[in-house]
């Protein structure tokens, strides 16, 4: 039908995304925390590449292999936590594995987890905000109570709680959890609280949209329902959704890292930021580096994620409102 | 020959609650209570009134926008006040509306292209080129140029996005157009070059147009015939000529006296004309419109009435033919008079 084709010819429109991403290019803070926020994906993604390379992995205990790295006391030689050309971000206290392979790992930990999380949370938060939004009556009323309880549920509490109770029900007490079992409880009870607020914001945005002519239009013009969700609030719903996403995937970085540090999320071995934190807690008396490096990889990318979702939304808002 | 649309004892009331769990009824608005006329084809009715009476609710009854609490809306013989949508589809097409808001009424996603194809489209009339070529036909119709087709609404003025508005309702070749005041959004300037369009385009394809508007210089440029509404009611109905020249009804009298009026001595002016000609005299209303959630009794006029007495008071006064009116002219008061001149 008719659509538009994008073209350099200036007498041409732009379509409202060819105008937010020329509004995000032209933000320059926006454009860095994009560029920070692609590297660690692309550390991430590279991390077996860049172990290879790199000649080391998270789980060899290189300290207690070879004498001389570690002390008596299981303290890495050297200054700052045995930094040196050759273990880049030093060694572990008391096991000696690389932190600069565990670092790389736990970006893979942290963005798949947070990642998934987010992807979940935010197709059931717009199902769920759409229905009880454009439908209204009971539907909305009652989806509307559910949203209150889940927002007022103290989901951290529980997850503390819950995670250790699903895992024993499936693993019996002599055997270790596999990983993927750990992540995929971690998803679940993620997501279980994590749509409500999605479904909330989105629930507000169609209920504005709900009443706008343009829909009543589609409605004279013979639409169905699922039509007018589809091509007339859908189209107008992106930037909030994208926003949100943007917005929630640091956030649940952030979450996760929180639930490994206490003891409800990932655990040995597998490199987790959370985890190492954790560990890093228990000796940051005698050596700090190894609770620093994740933190403040943490925070990096926190505040990058965080400003790059300013940005995204600063240049989606405006556009032909 | 049947008239197109017939409605008639219209009503919509909005309940009003109370409560949040268990919410109760504590009344209802009564947006439009009792309400009926009929709109031939190709005739051009004007519906005016003052904002909150009722007569917004009445354009999005007939195009079933809304469900009407009571009375029967027939549309070519068929009564459509509580069809579904899928009875209500095959009509679709026959009826269309322009909107108030020239902003809020085109989706900002979309291009003009697919918002005039919209309503082919979910009908599923004609194949892809030919929705295509009809668009362009439509922008040539309502003084677009045909390179606008892939521009997105944000890049128009309000008089263009109207236009835009008018060629999507046009798409289907409706017999019955609702115009929601589709000029008051607008610039005066831009108001007349709309105005005139939607009269051209309504006597060259002889479509049947509900015009609703507050503005009486506009309704009159429009309308072949002239409801007046106040409160949700009809308080007059009558051929355009004889309402703006020989209103019976003391809130049509005190409306086109409020109509400011050009000196047509000195020759300036914008060729606005309403009412009854120089020397007439304002009539003030006093007080406010009642609150539709509790209208007055019997005659809901009466409590801002120069002519007030205790029976308007009692009994509610019928839309009816005044002795000497002109034919179809219908008025619901008690006292019914020229204005003394």
């Amino acid at each position: 039908m008719i659509r538009s084709r994008p073209s350099k010819d200036p007498t041409v429109p732009r379509t409202p995304a060819a105008l937010a991403w020329q509004r995000l290019r032209a933000d320059r803070t926006g454009m860095a925390a994009g560029v920070v926020v692609c590297a660690f994906f692309l550390l991430g993604l590279c991390a077996p590449l860049i172990s290879a390379i790199y000649g080391k992995n998270p789980y060899t205990t290189y300290g207690q292999n070879e004498p001389g790295l570690l002390d008596e006391f299981g303290y890495p030689t050297g200054s700052m936590g045995g930094i040196s050309g050759r273990f880049w971000l030093g060694l572990e206290p008391g096991l000696g594995r690389d932190v600069f392979t565990q670092l790389l790992y736990g970006i893979r930990t942290s963005l798949l987890i947070s990642a998934v999380v987010v992807l979940i949370v935010t197709v059931l938060g717009t199902a769920v905000g759409l229905i009880a939004g454009y439908a209204g009556g009971w539907l909305d009323a009652g989806l509307g109570r559910i949203v209150d309880i889940a927002l007022s549920f103290p989901s951290t509490l529980f997850i503390i709680a819950f995670v250790p109770v699903v895992q024993s029900l499936f693993v019996s007490a002599d055997q270790q959890t596999p990983t993927w079992m750990r992540v995929t409880t971690l998803v679940v009870v993620l997501a279980a609280f994590g749509w409500a607020p999605v479904a909330r914001l989105l629930r507000g945005q169609v209920v504005s949209l709900r009443t706008r002519e343009f829909v009543e239009a589609a409605r004279i013009g013979g639409a169905s329902p699922i039509r007018i969700v589809r091509r007339e609030l859908l189209p107008n719903l992106w930037t909030p959704i994208l926003v949100s996403a943007s917005l929630s995937v640091p956030v649940y970085v952030t979450t996760e890292a929180a639930l490994s540090f206490l003891g409800a999320g990932i655990d040995e071995p597998t490199p987790d930021w959370g985890r190492m934190i954790h560990r890093g807690a228990e000796v940051y008396l005698s050596d700090i580096t190894y609770m620093l490096i994740p933190g403040v990889a943490i925070l990096i990318f926190v505040v990058a994620f965080n400003l790059l979702g300013d940005s995204v939304r600063d240049a989606l808002s405006p556009s032909g409102r | 020959m049947n008239p197109l649309l017939e409605v008639s004892g219209l009503a919509k009331h909005f309940p009003v609650r109370r409560g949040a769990v268990l919410a109760r009824r504590i009344g209802a608005v009564k947006a439009v209570d009792d309400v009926g006329f009929t709109v031939s084809r190709g005739e051009s009715l004007g519906l005016v009134g003052e904002s909150g009476c009722g007569k917004s609710t009445t354009g999005r009854l007939i195009t079933r926008l809304l469900e009407p609490t009571a009375g029967t809306i027939r549309y070519d013989g068929q009564d459509i006040a509580h069809a579904g949508r899928r009875e209500l589809m095959p009509l679709r097409g026959r009826i269309q509306m322009v909107f108030q808001d020239p902003y809020s009424s085109l989706n900002p996603r979309h291009t003009v292209g697919e918002i005039i194809a919209a309503p082919l489209a979910s009908l599923g009339i004609g194949s892809r080129t030919g929705r295509r070529d009809r668009v362009l036909e439509l922008l040539e119709t309502v003084g677009l140029d045909a390179a606008h087709v892939h521009r997105y609404p944000h890049e128009f003025s309000g008089g263009q996005r109207q236009r835009i508005g008018v060629a999507r309702a046009l798409a289907t070749e409706p017999e019955l157009i609702v115009a929601d005041e589709p000029v008051s959004a607008l610039d005066v300037s831009i108001q007349a070059q709309i105005v005139n369009m939607l009269r051209r385009l309504q006597r060259e394809l002889g479509i049947a147009m509900l015009f609703i508007a507050h503005d009486l210089a506009v309704v009159r440029q429009v309308s072949h015939r002239v409801a007046v509404m106040y409160l949700g009611r009809i308080v007059e109905i009558a051929d355009r000529d004889t309402l703006y020249e020989r209103s019976q009804h003391p809130y049509t009298q005190a409306l086109l006296s409020a109509v400011p009026e050009l000196d047509a001595g000195t020759g300036v002016g914008i060729g606005r004309e309403v009412g009854r000609g120089a020397g007439r005299e304002r009539i003030r209303l006093v007080g406010d419109v009642p609150s539709p959630l509790n209208p007055p009794s019997g005659c809901r006029f009466r409590t801002r009435c120069p002519k007030a007495a205790e029976v308007c008071a009692a009994q509610e006064p019928p839309l009816v033919p005044i002795g000497g009116g002109a034919d179809g002219h219908l008025t619901a008061c008690h006292f019914p008079a020229l204005l003394p001149l």
